[in-house]
């Protein structure tokens, strides 16, 4: 069970993480300089929350190993998260999908995780639930603009959905770790919010007139093993280039 | 963050002497100028010269520390320093807005930067070759940045003092995150510490270089000050700032790399060695090292965003369209 | 279709429960998308409760040329004010 949960932790950490290092790479260089305020608001929610998630994933392991510890001095294939946090930027469509894929997936999630059995994890989860609403709502109404917008958008929109699509289905992916907390009341089955996640994609999807791609469409997987695609490495490259370059400091 | 002392304004202006005087009682009865009040075009135009450099500073500031934060050593410092270079963007926002009252629009004020004809803080054109940087960034440049920025807040145009009041606030810790990066190098590791003197020697003569030319050079102080839109002097501010750092600098074991920088006791303050204004020319003129390099990005975001801001308007214009024939539909 | 993005002007209730109050301004393309960028622009630092926006070119302003017109009869009416009225020390505050 701790085993379980430690795993858990460090899944969530690492997709926030990631993702919050890949939206903060927008900081500077967004279409409008009020979207160079609103990415980093959203990084800074993401990287926080990863950090509340690290610390804990320390506490339940008890082998010391802090935030940092577990954030920058993992190998490749010891990181956990989706590969759909792991894709590069591309243009602004590509962020604003990827966004609305994974806020839309994880405000399901932090809302049932408020009751965890687990009083911290439930504490986290009160906090980002909050963080993940303005995401959703961030990403849906970017996501209807651009697909509703002009020509040009409307076909970039749909270009990043359909480069995205195949990424989504990891999300709601089942094994013995979450099958024994979701048993233990401690974090939800990530199969059971597949069906609202849909509806809520569908929703925007529409106002957006953009069309929901096959759901029998072939679906990636391998992040939670560690098998990432090749573009982690470099993201893995900077992360901890500090880190490894000059060992066991104090920054 | 600041630019530095303004660059090449014209402050001439045409109005009669009665209206001129008129003007002049008000900024010394310290009333503040408001936007649609009646002012001497030549005080316009220095403002939006100087908020719109200042503007331009806070973006392209945003480049060389936004280098490393997918680097940052931990998350904590990657947090501080997201949110620091996101503060930076939301001054020159600030700015930009203070900019317009005076009839001068962002795009305007952007498309200029981007033709290469608007200036910026040169400091800005230096690399950031590690972390240290960072540090010496937020220590250095943030620090000299608040000795201008605080006489700013009582500038005589409302809107600009405004904007100051609110960026003065928030930068509060931009310098602080800084000098605690230095501090900690400065206490690590020899190999911290070399990077955090090398950081030192190569950032402090162009942070020095932020305050302008010296006081008999600069051809526009005295209408400024007049004007009561600049209320020290380039050398009174540069001075302020070497007194209060050179003994920040030794507290954390490090030296500002000036071999002739010593106490004066007679005036109170560190005399300093000659700072080599061709190389402030030659970088204010585009040829630093980064110059082309921060153009550059500003350009590419800029053109790569087109297609978001234009779909973001035709939205909006289709959503207008829709509410009206459905109006019209209902009546 | 203009590339000019509108101007809206942002006011912000503190959490000290003040009357909204003028922070800035902005550009967005509605008000969907002001109301957000105000979120992200002017509450960073938990400054608000609430947010208006308003499109800058909704404001009517007074003319400036107008200012003693309208504001200048005030000052001689000293009378709406506290301090006109003598009443002894003795009383107490009042």
């Amino acid at each position: 069970m701790k085993e379980d949960l430690f795993e858990l932790l460090l899944r969530l950490a690492d997709d926030h993480l990631i993702l919050g290092h890949r939206v903060s790479e927008w900081c500077g260089h967004a279409p409008m300089l009020e979207e160079d305020l609103a990415l980093p608001n959203i990084a800074l929610d993401l990287i926080g929350q990863s950090r509340a998630l690290y610390t804990y994933a320390g506490e339940i392991e008890g082998r010391g190993r802090d935030e940092d510890q577990l954030a920058y001095l993992r190998l490749e294939r010891e990181y956990r998260n989706v590969l759909l946090v792991e894709r590069p930027n591309g243009d602004f469509a590509h962020t604003i999908a990827r966004q609305l894929f994974f806020s839309v997936y994880m405000q399901a999630w932090w809302r049932e995780a408020v009751g965890s059995a687990d009083e911290t994890l439930a504490a986290i989860a009160a906090k980002a639930v909050k963080e993940a609403d303005y995401h959703v709502r961030h990403a849906a109404e970017w996501t209807i603009r651009l697909g509703d917008g002009t020509q040009e958008s409307s076909r970039r929109m749909a270009a990043a959905v359909d480069a995205l699509w195949s990424y989504t289905g990891e999300l709601f992916e089942t094994d013995s770790v979450t099958d024994a907390l979701a048993g233990a009341g401690v974090a939800p089955d990530p199969a059971m919010l597949k069906a609202g996640w849909e509806r809520v994609i569908a929703e925007v999807f529409t106002e957006a007139t953009l069309d929901v791609p096959d759901a029998q469409a072939w679906q990636q997987t391998g992040g939670r093993r560690g098998r990432h695609g090749e573009e982690m490495g470099y993201l893995l490259a900077d992360l901890q280039y500090i880190q490894r370059a000059y060992p066991g400091m104090t920054w | 963050m600041y630019s530095q002392g303004l660059i090449g304004a014209q402050t001439s202006t045409e109005e009669d002497e009665a209206f001129l005087a008129r003007f002049q009682e008000r900024i010394d009865a310290e009333e503040k100028i408001e936007p649609t009040d009646d002012m001497p075009e030549g005080y316009r135009r220095t403002l939006i010269r100087q908020i719109g450099q200042h503007a331009h500073s806070e973006i392209v500031g945003m480049l060389p520390e936004g280098n490393w934060i997918t680097r940052a050593p931990t998350l904590r410092r990657k947090a501080a320093l997201l949110a620091k270079v996101q503060d930076e963007g939301g001054h020159g926002l600030y700015l930009y807005s203070a900019a317009e009252t005076l009839g001068v629009t962002r795009e305007q004020m952007s498309e200029e930067l981007l033709a290469g004809k608007a200036k910026y803080s040169s400091i800005f054109n230096y690399p950031t070759l590690t972390w240290a940087d960072i540090g010496a960034i937020g220590w250095l440049v943030d620090g000299a940045a608040i000795m201008n920025q605080i006489p700013l807040c009582r500038c005589s145009y409302g809107p600009y003092a405004r904007a100051m009041i609110r960026v003065c606030k928030e930068e509060s810790f931009h310098q602080r995150q800084g000098y605690e990066i230095m501090m900690t190098l400065a206490r690590g590791t020899d190999a911290q510490k070399e990077m955090a003197q090398d950081a030192l020697d190569r950032w402090w003569w162009p942070s020095l270089m932020m305050f302008g030319p010296h006081d008999g050079d600069s051809v526009h102080g005295d209408q400024s000050a007049k004007w009561k839109i600049k209320r020290f002097t380039n050398d009174e501010l540069r001075q302020k700032f070497v007194n209060a750092t050179v003994p920040q600098a030794e507290f954390i074991g490090l030296k500002v790399p000036d071999p002739e920088c010593r106490w004066n006791e007679e005036k109170q303050g560190y005399d300093i060695g000659p700072i080599d204004w061709d190389e402030f020319w030659r970088v204010v003129k585009g040829n630093g090292p980064m110059n082309r390099e921060r153009l550059e990005a500003r350009r590419k975001a800029h053109e790569e965003g087109a297609w978001v801001r234009e779909a973001a308007n035709a939205y909006a214009a289709k959503r207008k369209a829709r509410k009206q024939a459905a109006k019209i539909a209902a009546e | 279709m203009t590339n000019e993005t509108p101007l809206w002007e942002v006011f912000i209730r503190p959490r000290n429960g003040l009357a909204h109050r003028h922070c800035g301004s902005l550009h967005a393309a509605d008000a969907e998308m002001a109301l957000q960028a105000a979120r992200d622009v002017y509450t960073r630092r938990g400054e608000g409760t609430s947010i208006w926006v308003v499109p800058s070119a909704e404001i009517t302003a007074s003319d400036p040329k107008d200012k003693d017109a309208l504001f200048e009869p005030t000052a001689d009416k000293i009378y709406r004010h506290p301090t006109f009225y003598d009443i002894p020390d003795d009383v107490g505050h009042m």
